[in-house]
């Protein structure tokens, strides 16, 4: 009995059969353990031919040689698009380093200044805000030989409303500088000076107006010092300060 | 894979016909049986349905069109023409093969049998083995197969059984069921 159905179990495990008659033969396997064996064996050897079967795997090589032969449109090479996606890659790398540091100056930029405007604050609060004091530029200056290892000049304030007030040593990033006050009408402003390696690279070298914390904040670079200006004063004294700083060096 | 009514373009053609690569190399190895002429196989048959796909009729099988170009490809060719004649002698009968190891053992271990079945398959007849690789591995339906073929399906059927009987038989007593 089962004869009739061996004919058949080849097309019903190749899903070929119809419908009813693959309910009909589901159902006989399911009773008959000789059918059941030999759809197993037979699954075995479909599900075995079916992976030897896979053996030949072509190279890229001959693989492109075909498309070549068969694309109508230029295509862009593997290597050409690998280059285009390595330029963009790179691209952005830089794009995002160029960010990345600008980000980092702008940081540090910003760490700088508010080390100054809380440098500047303590002087301020200070009941000695001054270790020279001296409205003579002349004794204010040499003052600072042998304590800071630079030098630097200081303008002459006669026809001006600045007044200097006096000086003091002061650090930055565990460099020495000099910390001038300034006094216009009510207003103290701070003037540090600090040699330009030690602090500049964070900086730029470009002059910068700012306002930290408020404070208006005068900022440049000359003969390999870094200056800032620091006060409440608004920023057009803070300017003029600076500018007689300059035209003094 | 049928293909849709659209305008058949020689872009259409690779994008058809590209995803088939893998596939029809490895074929072409199985009925070649050599590396190079695999691959002038191939290479004449990405050809030369190119060069007819404008004679390709939207709404059939693509994929039994490019067979079927790899296959008459073949059989035309010096190797492809003994291969056929050797099945002409023996046509009826179930093909004589090597007869494979009897022990169990050696029938469990997977990689070994992987290669015994390989084997066995290439000794098959070209027509018993093309037949059965559409089925089991390209996984064609018998009407794929006798379009790719350009037979009926009842031969389908019978070349089908009867490769599959002469791989059972190869492979030892231990597989015959039947």
């Amino acid at each position: 009995m089962a004869d009739d159905w061996t004919a058949k179990l080849e097309t019903y495990l190749d899903g070929e059969l119809s419908a009813s008659e693959m309910r009909d033969l589901d159902a006989h396997v399911r009773s008959c353990p000789s059918c059941a064996a030999d759809v197993l064996s037979q699954l075995q050897l479909k599900r075995a031919v079916h992976s030897a079967g896979k053996r030949y795997i072509p190279s890229s090589e001959f693989r492109e040689r075909i498309r070549k032969s068969v694309a109508t449109k230029p295509r862009r090479s593997p290597i050409r698009m690998w280059l285009g996606a390595t330029a963009a890659v790179a691209l952005l790398l830089v794009a995002g380093l160029v960010s990345w540091s600008g980000r980092q100056q702008q940081m540090q930029r910003q760490q700088v200044f508010s080390e100054l405007a809380d440098l500047h604050v303590a002087t301020l609060a200070s009941a000695n805000p001054v270790d020279v004091i001296s409205t003579d530029r002349h004794t204010v200056k040499p003052w600072f030989q042998g304590k800071i290892p630079f030098t630097f000049n200081l303008p002459e304030l006669q026809n001006s409303e600045f007044t200097l007030l006096g000086g003091r040593v002061t650090y930055l990033g565990q460099t020495p500088g000099a910390e001038l006050i300034y006094q216009i009408r009510k207003h103290q402003i701070s003037v540090f000076i600090f040699p330009d390696r030690a602090v500049g690279r964070e900086l730029g070298s470009s002059s910068k107006s700012q306002k930290e914390l408020s404070f208006n904040i005068e900022s440049w670079d000359q003969d390999g010092l870094r200056y800032f200006v620091i006060g409440d004063a608004n920023s057009n004294d803070l300017r003029s300060l600076a500018d007689l700083l300059k035209k003094a060096s | 894979m049928e293909v849709a009514e659209q305008r058949l373009t020689a872009a259409t053609f690779e994008e058809l016909a590209m995803p088939l690569f893998d596939q029809l190399y490895n074929f072409a190895n199985w009925l070649a049986q050599d590396r190079t002429e695999a691959e002038d196989l191939v290479q004449e048959t990405y050809a030369k349905a190119l060069k007819g796909f404008s004679s390709f009729q939207t709404g059939t099988n693509f994929r039994a069109w490019m067979y079927r170009i790899l296959r008459n490809t073949f059989l035309t060719s010096r190797t492809g023409l003994k291969a056929s004649a050797m099945v002409a002698l023996d046509s009826d009968d179930a093909p004589e093969l090597p007869a494979g190891p009897d022990t169990p053992e050696a029938l469990l271990l997977e990689h070994s049998q992987h290669q015994l079945l390989q084997t066995a398959i290439e000794a098959l007849p070209v027509h018993f083995r093309e037949v059965l690789l559409l089925c089991e591995v390209e996984e064609m339906s018998y009407q794929e197969i006798a379009e790719t073929l350009s037979i009926p399906m009842g031969t389908v059927m019978s070349r089908l059984s009867r490769a599959r009987k002469a791989l059972r038989d190869s492979l030892g007593p231990k597989q015959v069921r039947t």
